[in-house]
């Protein structure tokens, strides 16, 4: 069974989800790429651009939309770009990221010391991804194009719970169960 | 001689774009199909599903498979009877980019300068070009978008003629493990036998072209890619790298002579969303 997830999503939800677990999430989340969270700590200061606290960050860059579409088609990015920044989104309060690829060691022990969750949307899928976003909307630098941060308003968007907050990892545990020699 | 006008390459090509990059081609279809029946864990069963549901959504929307729309890589052979008129054949097919990937709704991915401002070009251009002059007068076409989270887990080997068919075989299953979970697997896995540095990275490029389901006509070279497919779905990687059976499509190898020293290899990683239109004017 699926697991509901509504935005925003507390580090006490994150707590009790396990990797495996399938969800599916409702609510806001933000997009955000390495050149959009490179401009958002270099501008920490200034403050963030979104509502940091408990927020959901999908990384992912859409293809444009076409007229009369919220959003064209909408998939995750490799993770791996987001490790050098990762740990400092969680330590300001990022609880949840959408991507797929394996992460640093570094990310790991953030999101176990202060409470986030790794969740894989299925990489490619992205006219099916799209089908569960409702409105999209550009919150923050324009001028990246693809690369911006786009609020976007899910309903059921599907995701695995790749690597959970105690450090459990899909990638780590299930390629040994069919790996045969 | 032919004649051709600049302006139907321009037409022809942006339409390859859109199709490519929206219709899934039959040939992976039916491999997502394949991989289910033989498929032994759930998990990798429900993703081999939601694939072929992307692609069905994706064609009837129209709507890009992937939202990696890709650097728009071109394959150009031409008659040496062909003459083009009303301008080049580079800036055609630019051109024909240009207005795919505007018109299409595309992602454009492409930025001018690599390592410092990386600013956007704003329309996927410049396409990388490969040339081939052949006999006749006829231009085949093929656009082959392809994204860059596959793109980033290939990789060249400078191997040493001792290192033989088994050290072909050997950096071919490493660059699959160690791509992992990056690439999107199932993965389509091109490999550039021989040459040199970049022609067997050519190579590897151009064996991605090849049919799902269609063997190199070598022997030898049969032999190696039911090998490393054998070998690399006993790897346990499985769909998006959560474990099963279907981690690599298809491998396909391409060859060409080599120096007396040398034994170059590049493998090309590609992922379940491997694109390629071709049209013949
Ligand atoms: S690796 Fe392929 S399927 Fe995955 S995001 Fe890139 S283009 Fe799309």
């Amino acid at each position: 069974m699926d697991i509901s997830l509504h935005t925003p999503i507390t580090k006490e939800t994150v707590r009790k989800l396990k990797a495996g677990d399938t969800v599916r999430i409702t609510g806001i989340i933000y997009t955000a790429r390495d050149a959009a969270h490179k401009r958002m700590l270099e501008n920490k200061d200034k403050g963030f651009p979104i509502d940091i606290k408990d927020c959901t960050i999908y990384f992912a860059g859409p293809s444009p939309a076409k007229p009369g579409e919220p959003v064209g088609a909408i998939g995750p990015t490799t993770s791996y770009r987001m490790d050098k920044y990762s740990p400092e989104m969680i330590k300001y309060g990022e609880t949840v990221m959408i991507g797929k690829g394996k992460r640093s060691a570094e990310v790991v022990e953030a999101m176990k010391k202060y409470g986030c969750v790794y969740i894989g949307a299925v990489g490619g899928a992205g006219a099916l991804l799209a089908s569960h976003v409702e409105e999209c909307r550009t919150v923050a630098y324009e001028d990246l194009g693809a690369e911006a941060i786009y609020e976007l308003k899910v309903k059921d968007f599907p995701g695995i719970v790749v690597i959970d907050s105690y450090g459990e990892n899909l990638y780590e545990t299930e390629p040994e169960k069919y790996r045969k020699d | 001689m032919k004649i051709i006008n600049k302006d139907t390459i321009i037409e022809n090509v942006k339409n390859l774009c859109i199709k490519a990059n929206c219709v899934l081609n039959s040939d992976i279809k039916r491999a997502f199909e394949e991989g289910l029946k033989n498929e032994e864990s759930p998990t990798a069963k429900t993703i081999l599903s939601n694939l072929i549901e992307n692609a069905d959504i994706a064609e009837k929307r129209n709507m890009p498979i992937c939202q990696d729309t890709g650097m728009a890589v071109v394959f150009a052979d031409i008659g040496q009877e062909v003459y083009i008129e009303g301008g080049s054949l580079s800036d055609a097919i630019n051109e024909g980019i240009r207005r795919g990937y505007t018109e299409g709704f595309l992602r454009k991915s492409v930025v001018y300068d690599p390592v410092c401002d990386r600013k956007n070009t704003k329309d996927n251009t410049p396409a990388i070009i490969h040339y081939n002059i052949t006999e006749g007068d006829s231009l085949k076409i093929t656009v082959a978008p392809k994204g860059f989270g596959s793109e980033n887990m290939s990789r060249i080997y400078m191997l040493k003629p001792s290192d033989g068919r088994d050290g072909v075989i050997d950096c071919v299953l490493k660059t699959i493990e160690e791509a992992g979970p990056n690439p999107c697997p199932p993965m389509i896995v091109g490999v550039g036998i021989g040459g040199n540095f970049e022609y067997s990275a050519y190579l590897a490029k151009k064996a991605l072209l090849r049919p799902v389901g269609k063997n190199s006509e070598k022997p030898y070279l049969e032999k190696i890619e039911k090998e490393i497919l054998e070998r690399a779905n006993k790897t346990g990687i499985g769909p998006q790298g959560l474990g099963g059976r279907t981690t690599v499509l298809w491998a396909a190898c391409e060859d060409y002579p080599t120096h007396i020293a040398g034994m170059p290899i590049a493998i090309n990683i590609s992922c379940h969303v491997t694109r390629h239109s071709e049209c013949i004017l």
